[in-house]
């Protein structure tokens, strides 16, 4: 079981995961229009490039935008919860003697320390975002079954990961289920909103484009956000 | 019943059609037929395929729920925080629908989803700015009205102002014989106080061409004589077009797409036929955004521009302040508390926050001008926008809606407040109507007439 899922499953939960954002990418500009959408994509470029780069750059700095600065506890938790569930799966010792092992290399390794509160961020995050959910009703009344799936399908990684990382009786088990969890969640990604690890950076440079282009990034200053 | 002889899904293309829905005073008799209009299924699938792509399908299927759009949406604020006002909540609950079902929805449904379209948005863009996705349910909320527009569920209003748009190309019958005999006429009225004063008509090669809302010329005409007076003191070479001289865009409230091509069309020949090196529009926020933001993608214009460069009325205002075409009377300028209302249409819409601040800097005295909170991009609508201030059906919630503003505007103490927006204005005159905050409110134009130093040539002989 171990070989299986380190191996030949691995490889395909990357491929899955790779060929999936790829499509989602080139199915998302593809279906850009400019009259439908009504942004002169092509005839401007240079602005929307730079429309497009300031909508991202902002909203990726903490505090960046006024929507961030106006919900201080959800940014907190948002980004504690972002760096994490990208920086630990990425960075992790562990992790990268087994990426330099089966694909021949790997990242940078973060600190032990690190790790671990990193990982615990998460979880302290997700809870949060999980009772958010249910506490306010502004909240609540958007909330569908999707949304409580991919929390609990990011979660799983992180708990097994943690389990394993205080070294219990039954390791190897809790490994099994630890792999099966990750690679389960990059199976997923594309298929859910999840998804939104590429079309967060599509649909937030769309919009910039939209106001670098039409309204007003030619004439002012580009937008508040 | 499938059709109504009011309500239906035919838009009014002749006199005759609009002059019999207009004679339904109020809409009684189509909102009675609306209720037994049916949904053609077929038709709304179609026209799913064909125009829902790849930005709103992702924006509708991305969207993490999260809420943080909440308050950023005046409605919800308002409404004591109703999750029903969520705008994304207001959005999945209408467009997401229509789509997750396929088209398959009733006529209750959408009854609904005309309510939501039409009295619980205003299609102000404010919620784009809070998104982390960056989704506008404005442009969204948009493009159902244009769905529902086809379907034949609109309020009446704006089925009569789509129509008058397909009519007339003005949102009011306004004839081209009409506009220019009441502009010469309001000229005339005002010469003896500017001896010289006159309104060029179809003047090829003007360095502007003025155009204006229906409205000034139906119920403000003095709006006409002042633009005139102005461009005169500025010494400005302009022009009016006979025909082509309506800015705004009631069809774009409504969603009929086509009205808004044929109407932004109508302005786009007279550019072409007059040759003006540029177009001033009046003081007025969505017939700006219909003209010159979007309308240049509805005559299918790839490089998303007029055929010339357009400009909004305080765009002109600033540069004529700023090259001293206009001088202030310094003895002149408003000397007591004054705050500028900013139009979503061309403040966040088109970003120009800072040209109406340079306005206010030539026009009022240092001390005196005290912006709302908050203001420029992230200001809140004026709680009559998207056409809400003229469906009658839906008055109460409009009346709510003004909260928002007649709050900002306490908080800053004016006494005066200034709005170069058609809309706006109607608003903030609707909600000291309404609450009686005690405040005086205006568009630019007069204010500029009282301060502006007139030329010796212009003034009146003894």
């Amino acid at each position: 079981m171990h070989a299986f899922l380190t191996g030949p499953m691995f490889y395909i939960s990357i491929a899955v995961l790779v060929i999936g954002l790829l499509v989602r990418v080139v199915r998302y500009i593809r279906g850009l229009d400019w009259k439908l959408d009504r942004v002169a994509y092509r005839a401007h470029r240079k602005a929307g490039m730079k429309g497009a780069a300031r909508s991202i750059f902002k909203w990726l700095v903490p505090f960046g935008t006024r929507s961030w600065r106006v919900q201080p506890v959800m940014t907190v938790v948002f980004f504690v919860f972002h760096i994490g569930v990208v920086a630990v799966p990425l960075f992790l010792l562990a992790h990268n003697m087994f990426l330099e092992e089966k694909l021949g290399f790997s990242f940078f390794t973060l600190p032990a320390l690190a790790a671990d509160i990193l990982s615990w961020g998460v979880l302290a995050a997700l809870l949060i975002l999980v009772l958010r959910r249910i506490a306010l009703p502004e909240v609540r009344i958007l909330t569908t079954f999707h949304d409580y799936f991919i929390l609990a399908l990011t979660a799983a990684p992180f708990v097994t990961g943690l389990i394993c990382r205080y070294d219990p009786a039954n390791y190897d088990f809790w490994l099994l289920i630890h792999i099966a969890a990750g690679e389960l969640l990059l199976i997923l990604i594309p298929f859910t909103k999840l998804s939104h690890v590429v079309t967060f950076f599509l649909s937030r440079a769309q919009i910039g484009m939209d106001f670098g282009i039409k309204r007003g990034g030619m004439k002012g200053k580009g937008m508040a956000w | 019943m499938p059709e109504g002889t009011l309500c239906n899904k035919q838009p009014v293309d002749t006199e005759e059609q609009l002059k019999a829905l207009l004679a339904d005073k109020g809409g009684q008799i189509y909102y009675e037929e609306m209720k037994h209009l049916d949904v053609d299924v077929e038709m709304l699938r179609q026209t799913l395929g064909k125009s829902l792509k790849s930005r709103l399908r992702t924006w509708l299927s991305m969207c993490a729920r999260c809420g943080m759009c909440a308050d950023s949406c005046f409605f919800y604020r308002i409404n004591d925080r109703d999750p029903k006002q969520v705008p994304a909540y207001k959005i999945q609950s209408t467009l997401g629908e229509i789509v997750r079902k396929n088209g398959n929805v009733d006529n209750a449904f959408m009854h609904m989803a005309m309510e939501t379209a039409w009295a619980k948005c205003t299609c102000c863009n404010r919620c784009a700015m809070y998104c982390p996705h960056g989704i506008d349910v404005g442009v969204m909320i948009s493009y159902l009205r244009g769905l529902l527009y086809q379907q034949g569920f609109v309020p009446w209003e704006m089925k009569v102002g789509a129509g008058m748009h397909r009519v007339y190309r003005a949102q009011m019958d306004v004839t081209p014989e009409d506009f220019v005999d009441t502009f010469e006429w309001m000229v005339e009225e005002y010469e003896e106080d500017y001896p010289g004063l006159n309104v060029p008509v179809d003047k090829d090669d003007a360095d502007i061409l003025y155009t204006v809302n229906a409205r000034e010329v139906k119920h403000y005409p003095e709006d006409l004589a002042e633009a005139a007076i102005l461009f005169n003191i500025a010494g400005e070479n302009w022009t009016v077009p006979s025909k082509g001289w309506e800015l705004t865009s009631l069809a774009m409230f409504a969603g009929d797409w086509e009205a808004c091509r044929l109407q932004v069309e109508s302005v786009y020949d007279a550019m072409d036929r007059l040759k003006p090196k540029r177009m001033v529009g009046t003081e007025c926020g969505h017939a700006h955004r219909a003209t010159v933001v979007e309308g240049p993608y509805w005559a299918g214009r790839p490089d998303g521009l007029p055929p010339v460069e357009s400009i909004h009325y305080v765009e002109w205002v600033a540069e004529a302040l700023r090259t001293g075409k206009l001088k202030i009377d310094p003895e002149k300028r408003i000397k007591e508390p004054v705050t500028i209302q900013d139009s979503c249409n061309y403040i966040r819409n088109h970003g120009l926050r800072d040209v109406t601040r340079e306005i206010m800097s030539y026009i009022v005295e240092p001390g005196y001008f005290i912006d709302m909170a908050p203001n420029g991009e992230h200001n809140y609508c004026c709680g009559g926008g998207g056409g809400f201030n003229g469906i009658g059906l839906y008055r109460p919630q409009r009346n709510k809606a003004l909260i928002t503003k007649r709050d900002q505007i306490m908080h800053t103490g004016a006494s005066l407040v200034i709005a170069p927006c058609h809309n706006c204005w109607d608003a903030i005159r609707d909600l000291e109507e309404e609450y009686q905050i005690g405040i005086r409110w205006s568009f630019l134009k007069p204010l500029l007439i009282d301060m502006v130093v007139v030329p010796e040539h212009m003034k009146p002989k003894e």
